[in-house]
């Protein structure tokens, strides 16, 4: 028996979107293998390692423990949706390049949503509260310092940026 | 001014003198790849193929069992399945097993597996069936419709179980031993008798794996009317999976293509080559003419990928009163896990590098290689050393305790002498060269280490935590590495006709920067704009030869064939220049892509770089304006012929570099802990690097590296660990339970540097890939001890087991290091000069 398959609406990175998925189908399935989003990554399926991150109208969450039915009608931030009007890097992203915070860069989107959501909330953070922020991601290539640096250099181009 | 004519030799005026550019070789330049991994812009292997069929593997849930029956019709109904494949539909040499890629003499009894099980599995995770589907939750449904009886056979787990060999793993292999390597310099076990100390010790390290945050995995496409195949593959090696799946699928090599794509870390577990995934994929991708995906899982990577680490060291030590070793004696065990498919590089580098910097005065080293019905065990990032360094550094450690002398001191005296060098140390390496160190300072490396922790102040910052109620150690640990192995690696540089320069080379990159570093060796040589240079690794069909991305070696090997070739476009550039310019080319420069002559200012004879290239490739039709340059009516009437004898057309070369032997880079870490009195966490609260990896090409991505290798070190020294169970179950195959640090585990890594450039390659540099990570076990040991004042003997060490330590050290079951017992009777100070207080170096 063919798997019944639902229509589900996002807004992802403020374009609308519609797929047709099968309940089960995550998250990060979808966007990644509906959508075409591939700037989302998985790396564990169980959500400890935090590369699936995106936002979900604004907060961070690990897209690969949602189905996507469940979030129907809602917007989501991707790592896409971190860069510049223009397509060029981000000003999280751009500071994750200047502080050298990604080697192979596979965990680098669930770093940069996520920072770009802790970054809203507070937008002039200490190194401690850098280091806290990033406490739910994994990375097994740079040893966090310098994405540290990135956390606090992004704060500091937001600043320099905002009007 | 460009001429095609021959001009007259121009003269140049009395001083105009122009400055070499600084070049990008040596600078922390920006990466050029983060423009698109920095966007979200990666193309990693998921990322490709959206439209591929998606396989899935039944794996063993058996540790060791005998296939009795395997039942596929509950799945034929499943949705969207295309094709279910067991052992008996492989074909060729596909059915056979797979092969062994590093043949030794002293590997006696080598086994590999099937693609598919061949009749019996030898660990949980070996894939017994395949399912190609139309995607992977389809493939994954009829994967669990699959039914298998087995016979359940009895599993050998852990080293002491493969050594008593109740049990074996593989029935024509009785004992469990694969290999067994001697290895000596001197009489070790004579001049242990004579010495006038020894100390024996027992040293354990666990299991850990290379986890990148990506998993393997494969994409093939058939093309056939082409009868060519196209694999991309997360894998550490390109250009030798595409010979191994040319022999494999009995296919012409130069019908098949084998490309990296962007890759999500590898560490060490993407360097073996070929896995079951890789030629089962291919093959069913030309047996369905369809493409075919595998993406490895996380829990597939936990128990089907490689692991690393398992050794059990006997060590006896002799050595005299000032902490000089004169014999040094190790046996280990080494867990191999179910299968040799990598040969025993991992023992063999430990057996080798375990010597450090230090010159003993005789040493022997026996390994015995061991299956297990584990998961197999290949080179994971500091292979086979961070074994052999906590050895070598657990034994500096306790001499010193023995003799009552600065652990420094002890290190210091046994160390090689820089005026030694190039020294050898009398063993064969893993490359099968002679063990040279060719440069390094090592005296050097441990002053600044001690400097940077300060190891002198470090009691008075011991007794401050003591009256705060808290506990806290300094460990020290050195190391040698060798990098850069052999056989070679070659790159292909090109100057295209706009003046942009391509650069191709045969090994992958998983984060390294390649892109960068090998630009910035380009752009040097050429004399152009960083920006105007591209690199290319991992895509056979750029660079069909190499070797593979492993043992901190990329820079030395691809970088020195890029600077090479490079050299080479340069030389040829100047000749062509020379000509062109009617000048003589050691009067030439190139800068920003410009040949000049020197002494002339900007006005002065010149010519792009990019009108050499089009010069370079002398042309019968023009396809643009600067193509018409090269046309044979436009070009200066010659005898000669267009191409002159032993050239080529094109303003590019290929270069090799192959090294006589490997490079030795060399570093001391020391690292600070702190050890809660009650709860017995363990918090590292300093971490202090001194390295030299010889002439450094980019100081931010070596920073990065040994980073990024701290973090594992310190992951391996106290939270990862692979745990089986004894009917060989891998009871922590997830990121929940098995603990790599996040951002909260890692302090900052303080670093210094020491610069000892290699004599065996043109650019004097040394690989720096493991750098952070080999002592970590070492050093984190060191420091534990020094706190706790009783050995720590195993690693990793937990919470819990430092707290069972504790409790058996109350109950007089483990002793206290001989400085911080109370009865002096106990421990003779044989040196009258030493001074037994921690830190007077």
């Amino acid at each position: 028996m063919t798997e019944p398959s639902y229509e589900v609406s996002l807004s992802v990175n403020g374009v609308p979107l519609t797929a047709n998925v099968p309940a089960r189908r995550l998250l990060s399935d979808t966007l990644r293998h509906e959508l075409g989003q591939t700037g989302t990554h998985v790396g564990c399926e169980h959500g400890v390692c935090g590369a699936c991150t995106v936002l979900l109208d604004g907060q961070p969450v690990r897209s690969c423990l949602l189905f996507a039915v469940t979030v129907d009608g809602q917007a989501v931030t991707t790592m896409e949706g971190c860069r510049a009007p223009d397509g060029a890097l981000g000003p999280v992203q751009r500071a994750f390049m200047e502080c050298h915070g990604l080697q192979c860069g596979f965990c680098t989107p669930g770093f940069v949503t996520t920072v770009t959501a802790f970054l809203r909330d507070n937008p002039a953070p200490t190194e401690d509260e850098a280091r806290e922020a990033i406490g739910g991601n994994l990375c097994r290539c740079t040893g966090y310092q310098n994405i540290v640096a990135s956390v606090l250099r992004a704060a500091e181009i937001l600043r320099e940026e905002s009007p | 001014m460009t001429t095609l004519d021959a001009p007259a030799r121009p003269t140049p005026p009395e001083s105009v003198p122009v400055s070499p550019a600084a070049g990008p070789f040596g600078s922390a330049v920006l990466r050029k790849e983060d423009l698109r991994l920095a966007a979200g812009d990666g193309r990693y292997l998921d990322d490709l193929g959206q439209n591929a069929l998606a396989a899935a593997f039944l794996r063993s849930p058996h540790a060791h069992a005998r296939i009795v029956d395997i039942d596929i019709t509950g799945a034929l109904d499943v949705p969207g399945l295309v094709a279910i494949y067991t052992y008996d539909d492989l074909d060729g040499r596909v059915a056979q097993a797979l092969p062994l890629l590093i043949p030794h003499p002293a590997l006696h009894a080598p086994r590999t597996g099937y693609p598919l099980a061949n009749q019996v599995v030898h660990h949980v995770g070996e894939a017994v069936a395949m399912v190609v589907a139309a995607d992977r939750y389809a493939a994954e449904d009829a994967v669990e419709r699959i039914r298998v009886s087995w016979e359940s056979l009895p599993a050998v787990v852990g080293l002491n179980a493969a050594r008593a060999a109740e049990h074996a793993v593989h029935p024509d292999v009785p004992d469990n031993v694969a290999a067994h390597l001697v290895q000596s310099v001197g009489d070790a076990p004579a001049a242990i008798d004579a010495a006038p100390y020894t100390v024996d010790l027992e040293l354990y390290v666990e299991r850990s794996a290379s986890m990148p945050l990506e998993g393997k995995g494969v994409y093939a496409r058939w093309d056939s009317d082409d009868r060519s195949l196209r694999v991309y593959s997360s894998t550490q090696t390109s250009t030798s999976l595409r010979f191994a799946l040319a022999a494999k699928l009995a296919i012409p090599v130069d019908r098949v293509e084998v490309i990296t794509p962007d890759v999500g870390g590898g560490f060490g577990v993407k360097i073996m080559h070929p896995w079951p995934e890789e030629v089962l994929v291919p093959w069913a991708a030309i047996r369905l003419r369809r493409e075919v995906k595998w993406v490895e899982d996380r829990r597939e990577h936990f128990i089907s990928a490689a692991h690393e680490r398992a050794q059990q060291h006997t060590v006896r030590v002799g050595f005299d009163g000032d902490g000089r070793v004169l014999g040094l004696d190790v046996r280990f065990l080494h867990d191999n896990g179910a299968y040799t498919p990598y040969g025993i590089i991992v023992p063999i580098i430990s057996s080798t590098q375990l010597l450090g910097p230090y010159k003993l005065g005789a040493y022997r080293v026996e390994f015995h290689s061991l299956y297990t019905n584990t998961v197999i065990v290949t080179p994971y990032r500091g292979a086979g050393r961070a074994h052999g360094c906590f050895v070598m550094e657990r034994v500096m450690d306790a001499v010193a305790d023995h003799v009552g002398l600065d652990r420094a001191v002890v290190r210091a005296n046994n160390m090689i002498q820089p005026d030694e060098m190039p020294f050898d140390q009398g063993l064969i390496f893993q490359d099968g060269r002679p063990l040279i160190y060719d440069t390094g300072d090592f005296p050097l490396s441990l002053r600044k280490a001690l400097d940077l922790v300060d190891w002198k102040g470090f009691a008075a910052v011991r007794d401050e935590a003591q009256a705060q109620g808290r506990r806290v150690g300094i460990g020290l640990a050195t190391y040698v590495e060798g990098t850069g192995v052999g056989p070679y690696e070659g790159a292909h540089v090109r100057v295209e006709t706009t003046g942009d320069v391509v650069v191709s080379t045969g090994l992958t990159t998983q984060g390294q920067g390649h892109q960068t570093v090998f630009a910035q060796i380009a752009a040097q040589e050429l004399g152009v704009g960083l920006e105007r240079v591209s690199v290319t690794t991992g895509d056979t069909r750029r660079f069909a030869y190499g070797v593979g991305t492993f043992a901190s070696r990329a820079a030395v090997m691809s970088g020195n064939a890029v600077a090479i070739a490079a050299r080479m476009v340069r030389a040829k550039a100047l000749r062509l220049a020379a000509t062109a310019l009617a000048a003589a080319e050691s009067e030439l420069s190139i800068a920003d892509g410009v040949i000049r002559v020197r002494g002339f200012d900007q006005d002065g004879p010149h010519i792009a770089l990019a009108t050499v290239a089009v010069l370079a490739n002398p042309l019968r039709y023009a396809f643009d304006e600067e193509a018409q340059r090269a046309t044979q009516f436009a070009t200066a009437a010659s005898d000669g012929p267009p191409v002159p004898e032993g050239d080529e057309p094109g303003l590019e070369a290929t270069g090799w570099y192959s090294p006589i032997r490997s490079t030795f880079a060399n570093g001391v870490h020391a690292a600070v802990v702190e050890t809660d009195p009650e709860t017995a966490e363990i918090t590292v609260l300093r971490y202090c690097v001194v390295h030299d990896c010889g002439t450094v090409i980019n100081p931010m991505i070596v920073e990065g590296q040994v980073h990024g290798g701290v973090a594992q070190g310190i992951g391996g020294a106290l939270y990862e660990r692979i745990v089986y169970d004894e009917s060989g179950q891998l009871v922590n195959a997830s990121f929940m339970d098995f603990l790599m640090p996040y951002a909260s585990e890692v302090p900052r890594v303080e670093t210094d540097h020491v610069t000892s450039p290699s004599p065996l390659n043109p650019l004097g540099v040394k690989g720096v890939g493991e750098a952070g990570i080999i002592p970590g076990h070492a050093v984190i040991a060191s420091a534990v001890e020094d706190a706790e004042g009783f050995r720590i003997d195993r690693m990793p060490i937990s919470p819990s087991e430092l707290f069972e330590l504790r409790r058996r050290h109350a109950r007089g079951e483990v002793p206290s290091l001989r400085r911080t017992q109370s009865d002096p009777q106990s421990d003779p100070q044989p040196d009258p000069q030493s001074d037994p207080q921690e830190g007077t170096p």
